[in-house]
């Protein structure tokens, strides 16, 4: 049976690990190669890596940074952060990373999303969609959750994956940093539209609020950042917690 | 020394990186002589499969990978180029396996991509693993059960998860990226005495 994936993500910023709310107030969480070894050894299913300073000065810094990481860890990993062009994700995946996340630059031009998954394949093409609730609609938000669309969240997510998403990392900004859980109402609609993979995104706070998203919504994984590098949930545990339910996990 | 083939077909750097940590030195090379002489062959792969054969075509890899007589481990694309044809652009492929690559249909989320474990386990490819075991898998397109099936995983359909014929060995997930249990496949392939 296919398990499901706990991601936890990990915000990069010269090289750092850093953790903050709408990017103010940083707090540094660590080397990033040893925090990714942490959690391979706890049990993580799958890394991902935002890189949330993408200047041209920056993205030698994070190249380098990807293939000490690939030297290090034994399973995937997606990198993310103003990539716009084909060689950035050349540079990416010839330095160890398995799939790239694009957000910002998909929306600009979705015509990227395409280029790059027959280029590459629609495996390492995941679409970061930021969305949030205004009255009966979703709005898809860009430059880190700053900017609204006109695209509705249903529309873009249909869109993705006819031009080749592999998957999509949905993030709802109305629970991100909440704590109060997953927003299943929004996964559950965006499941009922796309056939590909959805991986669940803002609001984790508690091991119930897993639980909870694998058994009432099809996301197929969950991600979170801070409650697992600041230690409040242990992966392992986090996972056994999950076994005993009877949910499908890898251990 | 371990021959990976490179014909610009995705990601080859981690598996170099997998092998590496397990003590093998191995090059990444789309060297004819190279790869005929080296102890043992990876044949990775990930992308579409008519335009990886084009590439294999343009090298004369087409015509040598067949007639390695060396232990020779296809991953993800890498195995389904080693069947007979696949549904994906069309494309006839190698035909070590005698088995044909189909598109899942779409009554489930597709890709297949994640964490799964394999039942059915033949051969020395498995020594010390378990059918509890998970490997990592992320493809659109499966090859069938078929005489050559070393084993079998379970998604939409069960499809081989694994292929086995003669020196030829293939794997449909990453044992590169699939963690202790990956890791311990790859050295039971890197071990194989021929």
């Amino acid at each position: 049976m296919l398990k499901k994936r706990i991601i936890p993500c990990l915000d990069i910023k010269d090289g750092r690990t850093v953790k903050g709310v709408n990017f103010v107030g940083l707090i540094d969480a660590g080397n990033p190669v040893e925090l990714a070894k942490r959690y391979v050894e706890e049990g993580a299913d799958e890394l991902v890596f935002l890189d949330i300073t993408a200047t041209h000065e920056n993205r030698k810094t994070l190249v380098q940074l990807v293939e000490k990481i690939a030297e290090e860890i034994n399973i995937p990993f997606t990198v993310g952060g103003g990539i716009s062009e084909i060689s950035d994700v050349d540079n990416l995946l010839k330095a160890g990373a398995d799939k790239i996340s694009i957000n910002s630059s998909a929306v600009k031009n979705p015509d990227l999303i395409k280029t790059f998954a027959d280029k590459f394949g629609s495996q390492c093409v995941v679409v970061a969609i930021d969305s949030k609730q205004f009255g009966d609609e979703d709005y898809v938000f860009v430059n880190g959750g700053r900017i609204k669309t006109d695209y509705k969240t249903h529309d873009w997510a249909k869109k993705v994956e006819n031009l080749g998403a592999g998957e999509i990392l949905l993030t709802s900004m109305d629970f991100d940093g909440t704590k109060q859980g997953f927003d299943v109402r929004l996964l559950n609609e965006i499941s009922q539209i796309v056939n590909i993979p959805i991986i669940a995104s803002g609001g984790a706070g508690k091991m119930e609020d897993f639980t909870e998203v694998f058994n009432e919504t099809k996301a197929t994984g969950a991600l979170a950042a801070s409650i697992f590098h600041f230690g409040e949930i242990n992966i392992n545990y986090l996972k056994q917690v999950l076994k005993q339910q009877n949910i499908a996990i890898r251990f | 020394m371990i021959a990976i083939i490179d014909y610009d077909a995705g990601n080859v750097k981690s598996v170099q990186n997998a092998l590496k940590k397990l003590g093998f030195e191995a090059v990444i090379t789309s060297d004819i002589e190279t790869i005929k002489n080296a102890e043992k062959v990876i044949f990775p792969g990930v992308g579409e499969a008519s335009s990886a054969m084009k590439k294999l075509k343009e090298r004369g890899l087409d015509i040598v990978i067949p007639n390695l007589k060396q232990p020779v481990l296809g991953i993800c694309l890498g195995m389904q180029l080693m069947c007979n044809a696949s549904e994906e652009g069309n494309t006839k492929a190698l035909g070590i396996f005698d088995c044909e690559v189909k598109l899942f249909p779409n009554s489930d989320i597709v890709p297949h991509m994640g964490w799964n474990n394999v039942s059915e386990m033949k051969g020395k490819l498995f020594e010390n693993i378990s059918d509890t075991d998970n490997f990592y898998f992320v493809h659109s397109y499966y090859a069938e059960i078929c005489e050559n099936t070393s084993s079998v995983c379970d998604y939409i359909t069960p499809f081989s998860a694994t292929l086995q014929k003669d020196n030829f060995y293939a794997a449909q997930f990453h044992p590169e990226k699939s963690g202790d249990a990956g890791f311990k496949l790859l050295e039971n392939f890197l071990n194989l005495r021929f």
